[in-house]
């Protein structure tokens, strides 16, 4: 890496509905963002760790947790690792929310 | 927290969120008039605050079925099929199935469904297990603009719902037909689709013993017969295969329209949460369905009175999707930011 991150804005609060993912590309890198009913806000790459590969934005999210849409793997939002007995990394990016626009660092 | 006479012995839960089984849950939300699965997980006390992908579905799907006009659908309690009203293949397009009424189509319709499927690029048509056609491979910000154009009715092919009734030539055009299986299949597909099942539903209607759209292996089978109609029910042609139970005999269309939605409003009631009937009839023996709904008109006409009251409060989940701006785009709209 070493190279200093950048930050975008990604749209208003209320464009994303809570617990549900939205998917927010960012320079060519596909994201799936979620907003949890705290609105706390997360962003990983929209890429399923599972070896089949697929999207994340469409999973059912629980606290700061995902179940992902296609094999109910439990990731942490926070740091898009994969919870046990499953093994995998999604990659998260930092999230925050200035005034009422949601910001992402990449 | 939970009342009187309740054991906390080891006792495992509908998933690792809860200790409650699924009749004390839908028991609690009776008693304690629970409205939202927020309020269901926080009042009966589950270890994990917002539930699982297990247990927040399952809540909904009770929540719906207790409340049918009342309840409003938790989307963000939805599997990803159910909630986007299309099935999510691998590769994270969709599948868009709309409705063939008993498998039936016309020319009409197939031209638009060609139409559509050239402009969208559709990979792969597919005529499915269920007699209808699947356009899979759609990209996800494809979909509305794909319902917009089909203008048909969801085929609920992503649903824990009626998916198909398959029906045979029968009686309009066979020479062995004693009963008019198309007409039945669509009469029956277009009054029970839409309502929430705890499990996918599949029917089939034939219109002689010859039973060619495969009564046996559905969850209610129908076969004609010289003077009616004979009743299965409990099948299922999957991973555990299961052969249907011969449940009645009828002789009228009403009696048979009567039968059906006691036996689906039974199951709706009693059944858990993605249990199948083979299941459920073997769970709750096939003696006492039989006693609930043949041998006591009463429960049998309560039972088909409430599946009506139900059935008057679906809509269609396209024409829903395409009328809410904000849930679309929230949904099926990436943001793309330079
Ligand atoms: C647990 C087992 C099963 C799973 C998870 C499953 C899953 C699915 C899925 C995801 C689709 C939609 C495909 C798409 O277009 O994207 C589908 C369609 C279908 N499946 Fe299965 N299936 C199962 C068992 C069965 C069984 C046992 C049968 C037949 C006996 C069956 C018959 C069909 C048919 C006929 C369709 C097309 C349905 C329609 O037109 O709506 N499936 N299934
Ligand atoms: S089940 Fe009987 S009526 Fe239906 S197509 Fe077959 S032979 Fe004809
Ligand atoms: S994908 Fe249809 S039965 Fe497995």
């Amino acid at each position: 890496m070493g190279v200093a991150r950048q930050t975008y804005p990604a749209g208003k609060v209320e464009e994303y509905l809570k617990q549900i993912g939205r998917v927010v590309i960012i320079k060519g890198i596909e994201l799936a963002v979620f907003r949890t009913s705290g609105d706390e806000f997360y962003a990983l790459e929209n890429r399923n760790p599972h070896p089949k590969g697929g999207p994340l934005a469409e999973g059912i999210v629980s606290g700061h947790y995902l179940y992902d849409p296609l094999y109910d793997w439990k990731i942490d939002l926070r740091t898009g690792e994969v919870q046990a007995p499953d093994k995998g990394q999604a990659a998260a990016y930092p999230v925050h929310v200035d005034g009422d626009s949601v910001v992402i660092e990449i | 927290m939970l009342g009187d006479g309740f054991k906390q012995s080891a006792k495992t839960g509908i998933c690792g969120c809860t200790t409650l089984s699924r009749d004390e849950i839908v028991a609690e939300i009776r008693a304690k008039g629970l409205t939202t699965t927020k309020e269901v997980m926080n009042v009966l006390g589950w270890k994990q605050e917002e539930g699982c992908s297990k247990c927040r579905p399952a809540i909904n799907y009770y929540l719906g079925m207790i409340y049918p006009d009342t309840h409003k659908d938790e989307k963000e309690s939805r599997f990803v099929n159910e909630r986007m009203s299309a099935n999510i293949q691998k590769d994270g397009t969709f599948t868009v199935v709309p409705r063939m009424y008993g498998g039936v189509t016309t020319p009409e319709d197939l031209k638009k469904i060609a139409d559509v499927s050239i402009k969208y690029d559709v990979k792969v048509v597919k005529v499915t297990g269920g007699q209808r056609l699947d356009l899979i491979g759609i990209k996800k910000e494809d979909v509305p603009k794909v319902w917009e154009e089909l203008d048909m009715p969801s085929g609920y092919a992503y649903a824990k719902s009626l998916r198909t009734v398959k029906t045979c030539v029968g009686s309009q055009f066979c020479r062995f037909g004693t009963q008019d299986s198309m007409g039945m299949g669509a009469l029956l597909e277009r009054k029970y689709e839409r309502l929430d099942f705890p499990a996918k539903f599949k029917m089939a209607v034939n219109g002689c013993p010859r039973n060619c759209a495969e009564s046996c292996t559905k969850d209610i089978g129908i076969v004609g017969n010289d003077g009616g109609w004979e009743v299965f029910i409990g099948g299922n042609g999957g991973i555990k295969p299961r052969i249907a139970d011969s449940f009645c005999k009828v002789k009228t269309d009403e009696e048979l329209v009567e039968i059906c939605s006691a036996v689906m409003q039974y199951y709706r009631e009693t059944g858990n949460y993605l249990e199948r009937t083979s299941d459920w009839v073997e769970r709750m023996g096939l003696d006492s369905i039989k006693a609930v709904i043949l041998d006591n008109e009463e429960e049998r006409k309560a039972l088909a009175q409430r599946i009506d009251f139900a059935l008057t409060q679906v809509t269609d989940p396209w024409k829903k999707m395409l009328s809410d701006g904000r849930a679309r785009t929230a949904l099926f709209d990436a943001a793309e930011i330079r």
